[in-house]
Order: structure tokens, then C-alpha cells, then sequence
């Protein structure tokens, strides 16, 4: 009796164990970073590309209802696929879009706008890349759709924009 | 020459003082970044990691110790920017509860069952 119930229990912790692992298998392993928390610190003070002008973030997004903040470098690739569809939003939309200029030298991001476009209201420098960090930012490119009331993130997108994500954003502001 | 001898020595004592504050603080760096995991890198810590964001972060943490932030309130920010994922050795608050005693219950429990078994209590 007590040679069964043993039996029983080895085989029942086997099989749990077993869909546990194969339940575990489906779950992606990579962190998601839509867990972190929505709130945003606004209240840093940075350099201005164009001139030798210091500003708080927290200024640069006073006047719209939404604004983006889109961090960028001359020498990310992917921000060259991105820009186009941050000159539609400038254009199509007139949101204001903060740039923030990541751990890239000032002649070259001037060289990137110049060629490209221009799609960003202000655009603010991260020599150190400290100021995205402050953001909750990973890396380049990367978005934020802020409310400027609540001073929340709407939507975070991590990458370049694409159609899909252009998409998303556009049904957001309207 | 008095003048120039104590100026010497204070030259001495500032310079040595100035090392030893930032060799204090760069290792208070290096014990924060080993416990904080480098979210865009697999498996390293900020540490370890060479990347932008660890190297962002080394220097944010650096930042944040010479504004006299303690280990606390460094760990406090980062995880209200990046979730308790960033660190490797999460905070004892209610939903880690479990996480911190299980072992401790499994030691206990073990203990308790090796107790009951030995012969050596039953003589």
C-alpha cells in the first residue's frame, strides 16, 4: 500500500515537473520591457544640438496634448529606415517630436538631419547616454508617445518604427 | 621653504585623498553593475558587458554616487525605470517572499526529515 502511494507520487511530481518544463518551453525567454513602469523622468536638464542652450525635457513638451520623444544617432542604421515615417508624423500630423541625440558626434547628427530631414521640434544631446537611461531607454531607436497632462508613456516603441508600428501610433493620436 | 613644505604635503594628502575617494567610488560601481543584469545582452551582467546600455549605465551609476546616492536608492531608481528584472538579487517585499524562503523551508523541512530518520535519535 505504502510501495503504491510511493510509486504514485514519484510519477505525479514526473508528470508535473514534465508540463511545467513543456508549458515553460512556449514562454519566450527574452525580458519585456512593457512590464517596466510607465512614469517618466522629465526632469533633466541637456544641451541643444542647434546652439549652446541648456534645457529641461519637461519644457520641451509643455504645449501639445501628446508628444513624441524619439532617441536617434547618425551612425544607428536602423534610424535611417525610421526617419521617414517621423517626417510623416511631423508632416501629416504636426506632432511635436523631442529628439534625443544618443552618444554621437554633433557634425555627423547635423549631417544625418541635413540629409534626411528635419522632423524633430528640438532636439536635445546624450553624449553619455545617461539621459536615455534616465528615460528607461535600451538603446537606439527608440520611441516614446507621451501624454502631456499626465506626463505618462503612452506607447513605447523599442526598434525602428515600421508600417505596423506607424500604424499603431497614427490610430493613437487621433 | 616652510611655506613650500607644507604645500608639498597638502599637495600630497589632496592628491592621495582624491584617489582613494574614486577608487572607493569605482568599486562601489563595480559591486552595484555585477548585480544588475544587462537587459539587452545574453547572460552578462552590466558589469561584464561592453554594450552601449552597460556602458550608459556604469557611467549613470557613477553619476549617481557622486550626487551621494546609496546602494539602496540606485537599485530603487533603476528598478522604477526597468522592472525588478534588472537585478539579480531581487528585494525582500511581499511577492518575493517565497522566492527568499523556500530554501530556507526546504532546509528546515530536510532537517527535520533526516531528524526523524536517524537512528541516532532513537536510542
Amino acid at each position: 500500500m505504502s510501495k503504491n502511494i510511493k510509486l504514485t507520487s514519484i510519477v505525479l511530481i514526473v508528470l508535473f515537473s514534465f508540463f511545467v518544463l513543456l508549458k515553460g518551453l512556449d514562454k519566450s525567454n527574452t525580458y519585456s520591457p512593457e512590464l517596466s513602469t510607465t512614469k517618466i523622468n522629465f526632469n533633466f536638464k541637456a544641451k541643444d544640438l542647434f546652439s549652446d542652450d541648456e534645457f529641461f525635457l519637461d519644457d520641451l513638451i509643455k504645449n501639445d496634448e501628446m508628444s513624441l520623444i524619439n532617441i536617434w544617432a547618425s551612425w544607428c542604421l536602423p534610424c535611417r529606415d525610421e526617419h521617414v515615417y517621423l517626417l510623416n508624423l511631423k508632416s501629416q500630423y504636426k506632432l511635436n517630436i523631442v529628439g534625443i541625440n544618443y552618444k554621437d558626434s554633433e557634425i555627423n547628427a547635423k549631417k544625418f538631419l541635413k540629409e534626411l530631414g528635419n522632423p524633430y521640434t528640438n532636439i536635445i544631446t546624450d553624449p553619455k547616454g545617461i539621459n536615455s537611461i534616465e528615460l528607461g531607454a535600451f538603446g537606439v531607436p527608440e520611441t516614446f508617445l507621451i501624454d502631456n497632462n499626465s506626463k505618462l508613456i503612452i506607447k513605447k516603441f523599442i526598434g525602428p518604427l515600421d508600417d505596423s508600428t506607424f500604424n499603431q501610433l497614427t490610430k493613437l493620436i487621433k | 621653504m616652510k611655506i613650500l613644505k607644507t604645500f608639498c604635503i597638502l599637495l600630497i594628502f589632496f592628491l592621495f585623498f582624491q584617489n582613494y575617494s574614486s577608487a572607493n567610488s569605482s568599486q562601489q560601481v563595480d559591486k552595484i553593475s555585477k548585480n544588475l543584469r544587462c537587459l539587452i545582452c545574453q547572460g552578462q551582467s552590466v558589469y561584464d558587458s561592453q554594450s552601449d546600455f552597460a556602458l550608459s549605465m556604469k557611467t549613470l551609476i557613477k553619476k549617481k554616487i557622486d550626487e551621494g546616492k546609496n546602494d539602496d536608492e540606485i537599485y530603487d531608481f533603476l528598478i522604477s525605470k526597468y522592472g525588478e528584472w534588472i537585478v539579480y538579487e531581487p528585494k525582500f517585499r511581499k511577492n518575493t517572499i517565497f522566492l527568499w524562503l523556500l530554501p530556507i523551508l526546504v532546509f528546515f523541512v530536510g532537517g527535520l526529515i533526516i531528524f526523524k530518520k536517524t537512528k541516532f535519535f532513537k536510542l
